[in-house]
């Protein structure tokens, strides 16, 4: 890999993160009224309290400089103090933080598992298996996160009683089965979508010139589809599945909400409802950084896979 | 108008044409596809209009009553009838999602045209500020728009507008940079045709196949992200009718055994989500082959 590319995509993440927490600090002066009022969520307090506001945000100092001490107090995993339960809210954030990552990581799983399986299968053996899967990939790349969620719950928690409907586990064993429908949820229109990419570039591929000459040359179809087909199919399919994983981030909240998990998603939303602002300011930049760290992961895993791509020519 | 006389005639090669064109070619799906957006428009419309009963005053003595005659849908948690609210939530529901494409399209072709004509450092600027806001999930700055501004669908709205910018300029600055490089553009220049004028007049038409199948594309997106945030609570109020509120007000109908009033307004999030999707693929697909 070429080292100016990969210091480019560096910068390029530094960048992203430097204007995404200074967004997210400076949302406390976008709101309505001082920030101050911002802070306090609109709940009126005691003036001991408000000095000690002030001096946590040293808003007695120029803006440049609150986002400074505030990002690198951030930086050193002081994320602030929740106004709403007066405790810090790093130890919130890390109290949470595996119900999102579990979550997502096991949905990751289902997506990369069955969503690539299925367009290979479909993308291999035309006929009524690949119409179907092509069927059922539209429908379901169109179901929202929260509508296969009461789905799942109305048939497999309430009717056969299969997973429970709410809530976390207590051991890792409880957790997968309680994990489980929320997981499907959070997978279900991602799964889709990648197994319709992973059909058409396995299509796509099939149809190239090297492919039918390697056909011509009566190399074995196992070999034929490992070496010629799913070498250069593994491209879209990295970017497709990367870019699907990461938005899961975001859409946890939804799925964690439906579900009650005891997750970041579930907190930020509840927090957002409280307006108390240092917890969502402090979710925001967790789930930010996570967001465009795997984004960035994908892009080097790309020009691994495409030595191309690292030349400079850009994508239109 | 100058009046010198123009050395070679050039005609601008017409894209975009009326509506009835853009269908043709698309395909029994995509017609399909047109009707449903159809028809979910017209309920969006006169929704509120035709509800044959209320759709805020509750009844709790029918809170969950199955359907009955007259009621096919039956009653929502508060006794209120599931039609009528489905009826009357489809204004809010198809309205943010028009709203939020208008905005990132707006925006995205504006920046994308910028980014097009002046290449150069303009592009470049243009070009690595849409990176970095990728940064931004929809729904995450939405949640924090909430947690600033309250919750609401306009400033749902908005911060949609602005997470989706990105994903449209990037595509339309690619056409209209292969638009751009057209014969044609260079000859409008040579004739003294104004910046502006080509850019309205010639380019953006040129590329406006490929808008409306951003377009109608960005509306499924917009619709499950908006009732996403609906039904977290921090977008349209309760007890105003829409469907993300009503999945997530009958929500609790599910482990009692009344999933209707819950799944209807998810069956009208799918169906109209499908026949966006598979519209704006065939729109895209038809704009790529144009070109």
């Amino acid at each position: 890999m070429r080292l100016a590319f990969l210091a480019r995509r560096l910068a390029m993440l530094v960048a992203s993160l430097l204007v995404a927490s200074f967004v997210i600090f400076g949302a406390l002066y976008l709101a309505p009224g001082n920030p101050i009022a911002a802070l306090s969520g609109g709940r009126s307090l005691p003036p001991s309290s408000l000095k000690i506001l002030e001096a946590r945000y040293h808003l007695n100092q120029p803006f440049l400089a609150q986002y400074w001490y505030w990002l690198s107090n951030a930086l050193h995993g002081n994320l602030g103090i929740s106004i709403t339960l007066r405790e810090n809210v790093t130890t919130l954030i890390a109290s949470r933080i595996w119900t999102t990552a579990g979550l997502v990581l096991y949905a990751s799983v289902i997506i990369l598992v069955l969503g690539i399986g299925m367009g290979l299968l479909s993308g291999l053996r035309p006929g009524l298996l690949d119409t179907s899967v092509l069927v059922s990939s539209a429908v379901s790349a169109a179901i929202p996160s929260f509508v296969a969620a009461i789905v799942l719950v109305a048939l497999f928690a309430v009717k056969l009683r299969w997973f429970p409907a709410l809530g976390n586990g207590t051991d890792l064993l409880s957790n997968m089965r309680h994990f489980t429908l929320p997981a499907f949820a959070l997978a279900l229109s991602s799964l889709a979508i990648v197994a319709r990419v992973t059909r058409s570039a396995i299509r796509e591929e099939a149809d190239r010139e090297h492919v039918q000459t390697a056909v011509s040359r009566g190399i074995p179809r196992r070999q034929l589809v490992r070496k010629h087909i799913l070498r250069n199919a593994a491209i879209p399919i990295t970017t497709i599945s990367g870019i699907t994983i990461a938005s899961l981030i975001a859409v946890a909240a939804v799925v964690e909400t439906a579900f009650s998990l005891n997750g970041l998603g579930a907190y930020l939303v509840t927090s957002a409802q409280d307006k108390d602002l240092a917890v969502v300011q402090g979710i925001s930049l967790v789930l930010v950084t996570a967001f465009v760290v795997i984004n960035v992961a994908v892009d080097l895993a790309y020009a691994v896979l495409d030595p191309r791509v690292t030349l400079g020519s850009r994508a239109t | 108008m100058s009046t010198a006389v123009p050395l070679v005639t050039v005609q601008a090669p017409r894209g975009g044409g009326r509506a009835v064109g853009l269908l043709r070619g698309t395909g029994l799906a995509g017609i399909a596809s047109a009707v449903v957006i159809g028809v979910a428009t017209i309920v969006a419309v006169i929704g509120p209009l035709v509800a044959p009963y209320s759709a805020t005053l509750p009844n709790l003595a029918l809170a969950f009553v199955g359907p009955t005659g007259g009621h096919v849908l039956g009653f929502d948690f508060q006794g209120r009838d599931v039609l009528s609210r489905l009826l009357a939530g489809a204004t809010s529901s198809m309205l943010g999602p028009l709203a939020v494409v208008l905005g990132a399209l707006l925006a995205g072709t504006v920046l994308a045209v910028i980014a097009a004509w002046r290449r150069g450092v303009a592009d470049a600027v243009i070009s690595s500020g849409l990176d970095i806001l990728f940064a931004f999930p929809g729904i995450l700055l939405a949640v924090l728009a909430a947690a600033v501004f309250g919750a609401g669908l306009p400033a749902a709205a908005i911060s949609l507008a602005i997470a989706y910018m990105p994903y449209v300029a990037r595509v339309l600055r690619g056409a209209a940079l292969k638009e751009r490089s057209q014969p044609y553009v260079a000859a409008l220049e040579v004739q003294g045709a104004s910046s502006t004028t080509i850019c309205l007049r010639h380019i953006v038409p040129n590329i406006m196949p490929l808008i409306v199948a951003q377009a109608t594309i960005l509306f499924g997106y917009a619709m499950v992200d908006l009732a996403a945030i609906s039904f977290l609570g921090l977008g349209v109020q309760p007890p105003a009718a829409n469907w993300g509120v009503m999945i997530s007000e009958n929500q609790v109908g599910i482990p009692q055994g009344y999933p209707l009033p819950a799944l209807a307004p998810g069956g009208c999030i799918v169906a109209v989500v499908i026949a966006f999707n598979v519209l704006g693929e065939r729109l895209f697909e038809q704009a790529q082959a144009r070109r």
